[in-house]
């Protein structure tokens, strides 16, 4: 990349800046001081895309036209002298399920392969307005449901800090266009750890809302009871910043909260010490790579020498998270896809007999394996005669996982873990193995069981690959959350490693 | 947290029968392969054997928990609002004819 300033005299020559390494909050600085222009900045982000994306395949689509357009207009409003806020002419990307009015929303899904919303998500609608610049949408695990992207109808998502392993999911793209410099954030959504997991993975920060905080309007639903959309990052900081821009009710969400959230910038260069700090023996056993514990604990030991009470503590009902899980997400899976069916939008099979035809064909060809599986596991599960054994036993073992938590806040104020068991896997190495990958999510899930916000953080490399550690919060707890994670930033340099591509 | 044991579901009388998942899937409106029939049927047995587990938990007296955020029924005024135009809600209609969109036949 050269470094110059964009424009030479009268030639219409472009030097491309190489910004792709900085921060949102640096980039903003930089805006907003003149250094550069909205233009330069995206300038900077596609040229990293064009030079990398071949390798990574974080992107479905591209949205140059729209992008340089929104940069021109910003551009504008800081020439007249306006005041922007901390967004405004920085490039972000969408997963691919996040509704975009006039662009293709296709959920990595031959079934909205070529599927147009004609509305705005509510998160998009908010950043669009203070701002943020919609460069393209991200690969993704067909309807959010996986931990690789290898269930993408479209293709595998690769980690930038080794591409022969998977990028996480089921927001794999969005991690991986963040963590190789191809966006400066980008949103995901989670359900049962795909913003923590891919964070985790690709070495970023990613931030899992609690529950009703962020409005879901315009998110293709995937377990409405579990679903959030949040931020991925590449520093806590960042992280604060596009919070505010998502939290807040939304009236076409009607399970909205409509809570003060306050400015989470607040929550950033804060001291710890006395933050009461519980390690659940549950998520630190069998079945977590000894790496990963090892540098969990080394994380933990830096909260410690910050003046912070370290305990372990249990969460009796952890073992029941993943079958619970499983049974009422596909559940509601199961009721949620059953609009995809041929009629009003989707894939339409070619040939069919009648009416009845028409769904079965519509829906078995167009839709994925594990999303097949996923609805036939919910419709059973709900089906009569097994509803009771399966569904709504989950739900009163719903109650007590969301119970033990309640009981630890009230001792503590975060609870840490570490994300993901293990470090990024190879591209394929569990994708015949059902159970292997479901395990993939066994630290995170209890978190969406519960409904309450965490945060993943980078706290080490193990053979290269990034570990994360995850700091989870009580209902509305954010801002515990973000000051510890800070803190932990402070002292610490692993926020500020970046892969080579 | 314990890793599941897998009870060696390949073949016998552990797995789903072949016909009660085809008629799971006929239920949501699916038909599988004749040649993935096998692997689904392993796949599907490997998961519900799993979550099956739920079966050791006694929790008869436990309410369900089915609002994770404590909220019910969230009403809204009865007021009017704009309706989307025909032309936008139609543009992602597979088939389209007369304003409306174009289904087999469904009445004999």
């Amino acid at each position: 990349m050269v470094v110059a300033s964009p424009f030479q005299n009268n030639t219409e020559e472009v030097k491309i800046l190489d910004l792709h390494n900085l921060t949102l909050h640096e980039i903003r600085d930089m805006i907003r001081s003149g250094e550069v222009s909205a233009k330069d900045v995206l300038q900077s982000v596609y040229g990293r895309i064009d030079a990398v994306d071949d390798k990574v395949d974080a992107y479905i689509a591209l949205t140059r036209d729209k992008a340089y357009e929104a940069a021109e207009a910003i551009d504008k409003r800081l020439a007249g002298g306006e005041a922007l806020g901390d967004v405004a002419g920085i490039p972000m990307a969408l997963k691919d399920n996040i509704s975009t009015n006039g662009i293709k929303t296709t959920c990595a899904s031959k079934m909205l392969e070529n599927y147009t919303p004609a509305f705005d998500a509510h998160v998009y609608e908010k950043l669009k307005e203070a701002g943020a610049i919609l460069i393209g949408k991200t690969n993704l695990d067909e309807f959010a449901m996986g931990s690789s992207t290898e269930n993408s109808a479209f293709k595998t998502t690769k980690n930038p800090w080794n591409l022969d392993r998977v990028s996480g999911g089921s927001s794999g793209g969005s991690a991986a266009a963040v963590a190789a410099g191809e966006a400066f954030f980008a949103l995901g959504s989670d359900t049962g750890g795909s913003i923590r997991q891919p964070a985790s993975l690709c070495g970023i920060v990613g931030f899992k809302p609690t529950y009703g905080a962020v409005s879901r309007y315009g998110l293709v639903a995937f377990g409405s009871s579990f679903d959030q959309i949040g931020p991925f990052t590449k520093d806590v900081e960042d992280c604060a910043i596009v919070l505010n821009h998502l939290y807040g009710y939304d009236k076409n969400d009607s399970t909205s909260l409509a809570v003060e959230h306050g400015d989470f910038k607040e929550a950033l260069n804060k001291e710890i010490k006395g933050m009461k700090i519980g390690l659940p023996k549950e998520y630190f056993g069998e079945g977590i790579a000894p790496e990963v514990k090892k540098l969990v604990m080394d994380g933990v030991k830096v909260m410690e020498s910050l003046g912070a009470h370290v305990e372990e503590t249990s969460l009796p009902y952890s073992e029941y998270a993943l079958p619970v899980y499983y049974i009422a997400s596909s559940a509601e899976a199961s009721s949620n896809l059953a609009r995809f069916d041929g009629v009003r939008y989707g894939y339409r099979a070619k040939d069919y007999e009648d009416l009845n035809d028409l769904y079965i064909k519509s829906r078995s060809e167009a839709f994925g394996d594990e999303v097949k599986l996923r609805i036939m596991l919910g419709t059973y599960t709900l089906s009569s005669g097994y509803y009771d054994a399966y569904y709504n036993k989950a739900l009163k073992a719903r109650r007590l996982i969301k119970q033990d938590f309640e009981k630890a806040f009230e001792k503590y104020d975060i609870l840490i873990s570490p994300t993901s068991p293990t470090t990024a896997f190879k591209i394929g190495e569990r994708s015949d193995d059902q159970l292997a990958m479901y395990m993939s999510d066994i630290c995170t899930v209890p978190v969406n069981i519960a409904g309450i916000p965490a945060i993943s953080i980078p706290c080490g490399f193990s053979g290269g690959l990034p570990v994360g550690m995850q700091i989870m919060g009580k209902a509305l707890g954010e801002a515990s959350i973000i000051k510890a994670a800070h803190a932990f930033q402070r002292n610490t340099d692993f926020l500020g490693k970046r892969p080579t591509l | 947290m314990k890793k599941p044991s897998r009870n060696g579901l390949k073949g016998g009388n552990d797995m789903i029968e072949k016909k009660d998942l085809e008629y799971v899937a006929a239920l949501a409106k699916l038909k599988l392969r004749e040649e993935d029939l096998e692997k689904v049927r392993e796949k599907f047995s490997m998961v519900l054997d799993y979550v099956s587990m739920l079966n050791k938990l006694d929790i008869e007296e436990v309410e369900p928990l089915i609002n994770v955020n404590g909220m019910t029924n969230v009403m809204r005024e009865d007021e009017v609002g704009e309706s989307m135009n025909r032309e936008t809600l139609l543009a992602n209609a597979p088939e389209k004819m007369y304003g409306c969109i174009k289904v087999s036949k469904i009445i004999e």
